[in-house]
């Protein structure tokens, strides 16, 4: 039986869930985005 | 948002209302449906004449599952009254009150606005456009028009399903050819049996949400004359691949067992009384719906990787 204070901890966990899975995919969006200009510009071949 | 609510005086529980974890929003993507838009929009591309170095194939792919899934997401914003009243779509985040109705629509949008623009930018813009198309054609014609006016809502709105072997096809050469129509074609007739086979066992849930499917308006009888009739039309149409020269006679021979498969299905629906045996031919024809097209797709590539040449 979770209690208020609980639920606030448990919201926070998954504010930082949310956080970290956005994190990851800038941090792959900015990995793709670099892969394919180096692809487009000629580079990677 | 947390907040405490009192469960009929005997229970305390929480609520975590608008506070969706990451998996919430990847299911408001609809991971199982992408799976098959995914998979045959990588046949297209597989098939299709040339080559697109890995890198950017890598990028189509994933332009097409995230709009796909951002299309969803729209999905799920438009019919969250309807899903709260279906048990089959009673567990998604929004009839949950897991994701605020705004967020998701916001979600979908951007995604749909960042997939349509890196393919275009990044592949090439007729895959770009058409990938727009798909997207703009199931949120606005299939969601917002078709979906609860006319039981004929996805024969026309399973045009949205059938965009992205096309897709992955224009991702390659750039252009729409006849092949790539075919492979279209293919989705495009498998829609209807598929979706009317859900339709015949989870008949009492579409008729108590309003959504008008065949089986709903039509009846069991002429539902299943038509299941029967799409599967009879989509036996010498899953040849076409073989006709227009992207499969050799290993794909042509594998179609016709997968398609007079689909047929015995469908007759076996056709016969069935449903209330006597469960539905039990019906729900067998949805599973087997899936497996049609995941193995004639899988076929096209096999054949295709071993040359086509039998």
């Amino acid at each position: 039986m979770p209690t208020q204070d609980e639920g606030h901890q448990e919201a926070g966990r998954r504010q930082r869930g949310r956080n970290l899975a956005i994190l990851a995919v800038l941090l792959g969006f900015v990995v793709l985005i670099y892969l394919i200009t180096l692809v487009r510009m000629g580079g990677a071949e | 948002m947390t907040e405490l609510s009192i469960d009929g005086g005997q229970r305390t529980a929480v609520r975590l209302a608008g506070c969706a974890t990451w998996r919430d929003y990847v299911d408001l993507l609809k991971p199982r449906v992408m799976t098959l838009v995914v998979f045959t929009g990588f046949v297209g591309l597989a098939v299709a004449p040339g080559g697109l170095h890995p890198i950017l194939a890598a990028t189509a792919i994933l332009c097409i599952a995230i709009a796909a899934g951002a299309a969803g997401a729209i999905n799920m914003w438009y019919d969250r009254d309807i899903d709260a009243v279906m048990a089959r779509t009673q567990a998604r985040p929004l009839p949950r009150g897991l994701i605020d109705p705004s967020d998701a629509l916001g979600f979908g949008i951007v995604l749909t606005v960042a997939a349509v623009g890196l393919m275009g930018l990044a592949v090439n813009w007729v895959a770009g456009v058409l990938l727009g198309l798909a997207s703009a054609f199931y949120v606005f014609v299939y969601t917002m028009w078709l979906k609860r006016r006319t039981p004929q809502n996805i024969v026309i709105g399973g045009a949205a399903g059938a965009f992205p072997p096309m897709i992955g096809w224009a991702a390659v050469t750039g252009e729409v050819s006849l092949a790539s129509i075919g492979l279209f074609a293919i989705i495009f007739l498998w829609t209807p049996p598929h979706f009317w086979a859900l339709g015949l066992y989870r008949c009492g849930e579409y008729a108590k949400a309003g959504v008008p499917m065949m089986p709903v308006v039509a009846g069991e009888r002429r539902t299943k004359r038509q299941m029967l009739l799409y599967t009879v039309l989509l036996l010498p149409l899953g040849l076409l691949p073989y006709v227009t020269g992207i499969a050799g006679l290993v794909y042509a021979a594998g179609a016709l067992v997968l398609g007079g498969l689909f047929v015995v299905c469908a007759v076996r629906v056709w016969r069935e009384r449903g209330r006597e045996t469960g539905d039990r031919a019906a729900k067998q024809m949805f599973g087997y719906s899936i497996f049609y097209l995941f193995a004639l797709f899988g076929l096209m590539v096999i054949d295709r990787s071993n040359g086509g040449f039998m």
